[in-house]
C-alpha cells in the first residue's frame, strides 16, 4: 500500500474514457459517456488484422480533440521559435538605449523591453531556450527515473525499501527551497539548470514505474524469462520498462509543462539564465516590473506564450492518458 | 494497523534524517571556514575576528561532527542560532510560523470547500457547461505560474480598481496579521487559485471513478434520491482520497506560498527562506528547509493514518 502517489501535476482525468478505444469500433462522443464501467477490460484481446495497439493508440489519439488542438499548438511554437529567427531577424544581444519600452508598431510589432529588444524576436530566442531546457529535463529526468522505478519495484525487499526512501527523501524537501538554495551558489547555465531540475523532478516517474513493476514482476512472461535464466539485467531492460512505456511517455509530456512553469518561476526569483540569454520566465519577470505603467506588450506576451505552451503539453498528456490507457494514480 | 503505524513511522523517522543529511551537505557546499566567515561578516574582518566567529559557530571541526552537533541540538529543539537576526533560529520560526497558518490553513481549506463540490458536480454533469468550465479553469490557472497569477491579481484589484491593497499586512504577530483584513485577501485569494488548480482534476476523476462504482448503481437502483445519494454516497467516497491529495500536494502548497509570499511581501516562512537566502543567513535557512521537511514527511504519514481511518477496506499488514 506504498503507492498511494498522486502526482499533483498530472491530474487523472478522462480515465475512462480510453477504454472504449481499444479493440471495438472508433468512439464516438456519446458512446462514451459510460465508459466507465469498461475499465475491467484488458488491453488488447483480440485486435483485428492489420491493426496493432499503437495502431488503435493512434488512432484514439487523433480523435480526442484536445490532443490534436495541443500537438498543432505545440506545433506552431516549436515553429514560431526555430524558424521564425531565420524569417524575422532581430538583434538579441546588444541593449540599445534608444528603443527603450516602444509600443507595438509596424517595426516592432509588440513593442520592445526595457532595455530595447524587439518583444517579439525575444519571444521566439526565449522559447528556445525554455523549449530545449524542458524537454532535456523531460529525457533526463524520464530515463533516470523509469530505471530507478524499475530497479526498485523489481528487485523489491531491502533494495526496493532503500532506493524508495531515497526518493521519499527528495519528496519531502520542496524543489523551490532547494533550487534557491543551489542557485545562490551556482551561477544557473544551461546545462546546471537540466542537471537541477532534472535532479528532483525524476522522483515522480520513480514512483510511477515502480508501482508498475512491482506488478510485472509476477506476470507469467517475466517468470519465464527467469526460467529461461535470463539475466536481471535482461528482464528490467527487455520486459519490465517496455511494458510501462504508457506511464513514461504520458509522464514526460506533462514533465515537459512543469519543467517550463519551474523555470519560469525561478526567473522571477531571480534564480534563471543571466542576461544577455532570453527566456520566457525572464521576459515575463523582467516585465512585471513595467505592470503598473501599462507596458503591457512587456508582460502580456510572455505570460500568454508560457500559459499556451504548458497547456498544450497537458492536453497531449491528458489525450496520451486516454489513448494509451494510462492510471497515472493508483491507490 | 499498529505494526503498520509503528512500520510507517519508522520511515518518516529515517526520511526526515535523510532530509537533515542532505539539507547539512548542501550548506556545507555552498560555504565552510573562513570563505564563510568573510561572506558573513564582511571582507574587511580581521583574523582575529574570522577565528573567533569560526570558533563561535564550531566550523573548524570536521563536517560529520558538527552534523552530529546539529542532529543533537536539532533533537533538544535548538536549530541554531541566525548569523543576521541576532535572534535564535527557533524564535524566528516561532514568530513566522503562526503566520503562515493563517495564510496557507485558511487558502487551503477554501480551495477545498471550492475544488470538492465542483468536482462532484463536474462529474455528475459530465460533458456539460460545469464540466468545460471546471476543466477550463482548472487547465487556466494550473498553467500560470503562480507569482504572474498574483500579479495579474494585483493588476486587476489593486491598481485598476483600488478595491484591495497590494501588499500584504505587516506584523510580528497573527494578531497584526489579522487586524487588517482587506490586505490578506488577494493573497490568500492567489494561494486558493494555486492550490484549486493543484486538486480540481484530481477530484474530479475521482468522483467519476466513483460513479461508476457498484454501489452507485445499487443505491440508484434501490429508488434513492440522487440528492441523498450525492450527499451521503459520492460525497463521502470522494471525501476518502482527498487525504492522500492533500498530503502529497504539501510540497507544491509550500512552494507556492513561498512565491505568494515574496510577490505580496507577506512577513511569513517563505519570505524569511528567501531573504535568508539572499544574506547567506545559512542557519535560518537550513533551519526552514528541515521545518518544511518535516512537515510534509509528518502531511504524508497523516495522510496515510487518514486513509486507513476512513476506508474500512483498506487493510494495512
Amino acid at each position: 500500500m506504498s503507492d498511494i502517489p498522486a502526482t499533483p501535476s498530472a491530474p487523472n482525468q478522462h480515465t475512462a474514457d480510453g477504454a472504449v478505444a481499444i479493440g471495438q469500433p472508433l468512439p464516438t462522443a456519446a458512446g462514451t459517456e459510460d465508459g466507465g464501467l469498461d475499465q475491467a477490460m484488458p488491453t488488447g484481446g483480440d485486435t483485428p488484422a492489420g491493426r496493432s495497439a499503437w495502431r488503435l493508440a493512434l488512432q484514439s489519439f487523433l480523435d480526442n480533440k484536445l490532443g490534436i488542438a495541443g500537438l498543432v499548438l505545440v506545433i506552431a511554437i516549436v515553429l514560431f521559435c526555430f524558424v521564425g529567427p531565420l524569417v524575422y531577424h532581430t538583434n538579441q544581444i546588444s541593449p540599445n538605449a534608444a528603443q527603450i519600452n516602444l509600443p507595438p508598431s509596424t517595426r516592432h510589432p509588440l513593442g520592445t523591453d526595457y532595455v530595447g529588444f524587439d518583444v517579439l524576436g525575444r519571444l521566439m530566442a526565449g522559447g528556445q531556450s525554455s523549449i530545449e531546457i524542458g524537454l532535456a529535463v523531460a529525457v533526463v529526468a524520464t530515463l533516470f527515473g523509469v530505471l530507478w522505478g524499475a530497479i526498485s519495484g523489481y528487485l523489491g525487499g531491502v533494495v526496493d525499501s532503500v532506493l524508495m526512501r531515497i526518493v521519499d527523501i527528495i519528496l519531502a524537501i520542496p524543489s523551490i527551497f532547494l533550487f534557491i538554495y543551489l542557485a545562490t551558489v551556482f551561477k544557473p547555465t544551461v546545462g546546471l539548470l537540466i542537471v537541477v531540475v532534472s535532479a528532483l523532478s525524476w522522483v515522480g516517474p520513480a514512483r510511477l514505474v515502480r508501482g508498475e513493476a512491482l506488478s510485472l514482476r509476477v506476470r507469467e512472461y517475466v517468470q519465464a524469462v527467469r526460467v529461461m535464466g535470463g539475466h536481471s539485467t535482461r528482464i528490467v531492460l527487455r520486459h519490465i520498462v517496455p511494458n510501462t512505456v504508457g506511464t513514461i511517455v504520458v509522464n514526460a509530456t506533462f514533465q515537459v509543462a512543469d519543467a517550463i512553469l519551474i523555470l519560469a518561476t525561478l526567473s522571477f526569483l531571480g534564480f534563471g539564465l543571466p542576461p544577455p540569454a532570453a527566456t520566457w520566465g525572464g521576459m515575463l519577470s523582467e516585465g512585471t516590473n513595467y505592470l503598473y505603467d501599462g507596458y503591457w506588450w512587456a508582460v502580456y506576451p510572455a505570460g500568454i506564450i508560457i500559459a499556451l505552451t504548458v497547456i498544450a503539453f497537458n492536453f497531449i498528456g491528458d489525450a496520451l492518458r486516454d489513448a494509451l490507457e494510462v492510471r497515472l494514480q493508483r491507490r | 494497523m499498529t505494526g503498520f503505524l509503528i512500520r510507517r513511522i519508522l520511515q518518516a523517522i529515517i526520511v526526515v534524517i535523510g532530509v537533515t543529511i542532505i539539507a547539512f551537505i548542501l550548506q556545507n557546499l555552498i560555504a565552510t571556514g573562513p570563505a564563510l566567515a568573510h561572506t558573513i561578516i564582511g571582507p574587511r574582518a580581521t583574523s582575529q575576528q574570522i577565528h573567533e566567529f569560526i570558533a563561535t559557530y564550531g566550523l573548524n571541526q570536521p563536517m560529520p561532527v558538527q552534523y552530529w552537533h546539529f542532529l543533537w541540538q536539532l533533537l533538544h529543539g535548538n536549530l541554531g542560532y541566525s548569523f543576521k537576526e541576532n535572534q535564535s533560529v527557533d524564535a524566528i520560526l516561532g514568530q513566522q510560523l503562526p503566520k503562515d497558518v493563517v495564510l496557507v490553513g485558511s487558502s487551503l481549506v477554501l480551495s477545498l470547500l471550492i475544488a470538492i463540490p465542483l468536482g462532484i458536480a463536474q462529474a455528475v454533469r459530465r460533458n456539460r457547461l460545469v464540466d468545460h468550465v471546471g476543466t477550463g479553469l482548472s487547465f487556466l490557472l494550473y498553467s500560470m505560474p503562480t507569482y504572474w497569477l498574483s500579479l495579474l491579481l494585483i493588476a486587476a484589484f489593486s491598481v485598476s480598481l483600488q478595491w484591495l491593497p497590494a501588499e500584504a499586512p505587516q506584523g510580528t504577530n497573527v494578531g497584526q496579521i489579522l487586524a487588517d483584513p482587506a490586505g490578506l485577501v488577494l493573497p490568500i485569494a492567489s494561494l486558493t487559485l494555486v492550490n484549486y488548480a493543484l486538486f480540481s482534476r484530481y477530484m474530479r476523476s475521482s468522483a467519476i471513478e466513483n460513479l461508476a462504482q457498484d454501489y452507485i448503481r445499487t443505491a440508484r437502483a434501490k429508488g434513492l434520491s440522487e440528492r441523498y445519494l450525492l450527499a451521503r454516497h459520492l460525497l463521502r467516497n470522494s471525501l476518502i482520497p482527498v487525504t492522500t491529495m492533500v498530503g502529497l500536494s504539501l510540497p507544491g502548497i509550500l512552494t507556492a506560498g513561498l512565491v505568494t509570499e515574496y510577490v505580496f511581501n507577506f512577513p511569513g516562512i517563505g519570505l524569511t527562506f528567501f531573504n535568508a537566502a539572499v544574506t547567506s543567513d545559512y542557519p535560518v535557512e537550513l533551519g526552514i528547509a528541515v521545518l518544511v521537511g518535516l512537515v510534509t514527511v509528518a502531511g504524508n504519514v497523516l495522510a496515510d493514518i487518514g486513509y486507513a481511518v476512513l476506508d474500512p477496506r483498506v487493510r494495512y499488514e
